[in-house]
């Protein structure tokens, strides 16, 4: 057991409401070694933030058992606070404080010794890249150098493994950049056990291990390539004139396992590119849709996603 | 694209020599597009790059420094209330009353536009249809899914028939099903004329625009198709290495990268790859297999992979002015 950074097992959680007992975390079962960057990938409302939190020790569970460490995720949880960072969604840093008085509020929270507060602390904002910030009021910070600041707060008294939850929400794709970035440093650096929640399907491809969580249930587990390798077939991508009336077409032809829509493309799972690939097209010109070249693309995370709930949903209807 | 020459006024949206200053401070640098009838037209660019100040230029709620806006042939700043009139509106706050059911918010935006008894029947019709919420109409607004929400509050801005649509992050927070199903409508919306300007964090969206529009430090830095942006705009190659030991290899490329021994523009973990940017992978390759096979690492692959479209923008907000 020891050797596993993270694990749950049977992880329950369910909440009282006024409309009666609600699942968000169903039966959750996930181990992540040390040194791995795990992502929890999923929607709003998934489960995600309460999985992290019972996890964490911060709220109790209904059933099951989770530890960090090995250390019970209920009982240890001094133990826990002492070895594992993190940064709450909501996240919020005092804003009328500055970034060095926020550095070292955390670090006071954490019993950080003055001694390894002056060495940690300038290398944590250098780290970060705030080091030419220290004086700023938290409050002034753009929003991705908030998240730096969150991020470096949470590694003030050199955790083991940290765990964030939606670190990157709200914040643009050159800040997302720039903070998975940081995460990359940490793990090829200091060996850092990462986990990560997010609902944007392409970190998942900067995580080794992910984890796709949808209505409070692990829907798939595995490293990236292994997760896009689940998905049936291949995948035809092309622009029709007429959407509604190519989509009713192609719908149950043979050979056509799964059709999703793509804007004003369609994106088509067939068993077997040579031979559907024809049929579409004859379909087509015999309906007298016009369309583009129907071409083969690389099945992304977030098609993945998307077939696998849809799968799952057709298994709960039936 | 500096001196906006060529733009045709009877486009829809017509962006000329735009500048806003507050202060000393340049929000809006110069900047000229115009969008097409019945495009679906991406405004994308980080967050203080001048987006949203373009599109509160363009919607008249602010005022121009410099250059101007038309919309359907109005200037924005002075024919504001007319343009009003045939614009719609949403932002990713999804303005829409809790307390209200469904069909409650789209009569209150349908009364707030003028629109006939006869004609609110109708549009309450059409767009309780187009947002899937046959059967909810009596349902609490405030119990609605995020997927549903978001498709009644782009019903709400659509109430009175507008030609022109502004999606201010309208996708924000809801699931990709959702997300899915709401760019189907843009682009039903699209193929029946109506011109949509739409800014997005989500990259897989950006890749689902016709045209894509690229502001950085309030100058436009890109203006084309997605699929040419990706061959036009990127500095440098890409290059996706399988190695045996990833941690170790990111440390020795990163060292190499900033003691300057190798030109990378970025060297990054993507799970189990590293992906690095090159100025060229014909003259880098081998340059970068003998580095980590020096130092003990077994390099399983190292191909050159088409950029994303964040690839490019990173590379365009990095690049030098």
């Amino acid at each position: 057991m020891n050797e596993l950074a993270i694990s749950a097992q049977g992880l329950t959680k369910q909440f009282k409401t006024r409309g009666g007992m609600v699942t968000a975390v169903e039966n959750l079962s996930l181990r992540v070694t040390p040194g791995e960057t795990y992502g929890l990938i999923g929607p709003d409302g998934a489960g995600k933030s309460t999985a992290t939190r019972v996890i964490l020790g911060l709220l109790t569970r209904t059933a099951g058992e989770s530890s960090i460490l090995g250390f019970d995720s209920m009982a240890d949880s001094y133990e826990i606070r002492e070895r594992v960072g993190y940064i709450a969604q909501q996240n919020v840093l005092p804003a009328d404080l500055t970034v060095m008085e926020n550095m070292r509020f955390f670090a006071g929270v954490q019993c950080v010794s003055a001694e390894a507060q002056k060495k940690r602390i300038p290398e944590l904002l250098a780290f970060a890249g705030l080091s030419n910030f220290t004086n700023r009021l938290a409050g002034r910070l753009s929003g991705g150098m908030k998240k730096k600041l969150a991020l470096a707060c949470s590694l003030i008294h050199e955790p083991q493994v940290v765990m964030l939850d939606e670190p990157t929400l709200g914040v643009d794709p050159v800040s997302r950049r720039e903070f998975w970035s940081l995460l990359g440093d940490l793990r090829a650096e200091k060996g850092l056990t990462i986990f990560v929640c997010t609902p944007y399907m392409d970190e998942a491809e900067r995580c080794t291990q992910i984890g796709l969580l949808y209505g409070g249930k692990l829907i798939a587990a595995g490293t990236p390539t292994q997760i896009k390798g689940l998905l049936p077939g291949h995948l035809l991508e092309f622009t029709p004139a007429q959407f509604a009336a190519a989509q009713q077409r192609i719908t149950g032809m043979e050979g056509v396992l799964e059709l999703q829509t793509y804007g004003e493309k369609l994106h088509v799972f067939v068993d077997d590119v040579g031979a559907r690939k024809a049929q579409i097209e004859m379909a087509l010109a015999a309906e007298g849709i016009a369309h583009d070249d129907l071409r083969e693309i690389e099945v992304r995370m977030e098609e993945a996603f998307i077939s696998l709930v849809q799968q799952q949903t057709e298994k709960v209807g039936v | 694209m500096s001196n906006g020459t060529g733009l045709d006024p009877q486009q829809p949206i017509v962006v000329r020599n735009l500048t806003k200053k507050f202060g000393d401070f340049v929000a809006v640098d110069n900047v000229s597009f115009a969008v097409n009838a019945g495009e679906v037209f991406g405004w994308l660019g980080p967050n203080g790059a001048g987006k949203t100040t373009t599109i509160r230029m363009l919607l008249g709620l602010l005022h121009p420094t410099s250059g101007s806006t038309h919309v359907l042939g109005l200037n924005s700043a002075t024919q504001t209330k007319a343009m009003h009139a045939i614009v719609g509106y949403m932002s990713q706050q999804f303005t829409l009353y809790n307390d209200l059911t469904a069909a409650e918010n789209i009569r209150f935006y349908g009364m707030v536009y003028g629109l006939s008894n006869r004609d609110l029947r109708q549009r309450q019709a059409e767009i309780i249809q187009m947002a899937g919420l046959e059967g909810r109409e009596k349902a609490l607004t405030s119990t609605l899914s995020g997927g549903w929400k978001q498709r009644l509050a782009l019903g709400c801005a659509i109430v009175h028939r507008p030609k022109v649509v502004f999606l201010d992050e309208p996708t924000a927070g809801v699931d990709p099903i959702s997300r899915r199903d709401f760019w189907t409508l843009i682009y039903a919306m699209a193929k029946e004329g109506v011109t949509v300007l739409v800014t997005t964090h989500y990259m897989d969206e950006a890749e689902l625009c016709q045209r894509i529009g690229f502001i950085s430090q309030g100058r436009l830095v890109a203006l084309d198709r997605p699929g040419r942006l990706k061959q036009t705009q990127m500095r440098g190659d890409v290059l996706e290495l399988n190695v045996s030991n990833p941690d170790l290899a990111m440390r020795i490329l990163k060292a190499a990268q900033q003691s300057g021994q190798l030109p990378l523009d970025e060297v990054a973990l993507y799970g189990a790859q590293i992906h690095a940017v090159v100025p060229s992978a014909e003259a880098y390759k081998e340059v970068l297999r003998a580095l980590l096979s020096t130092a003990g690492i077994e390099v399983r692959s190292l191909e050159r992979i088409a950029p994303t479209l964040e690839d490019v923008f990173i590379s365009a907000v990095n690049a030098p002015a």
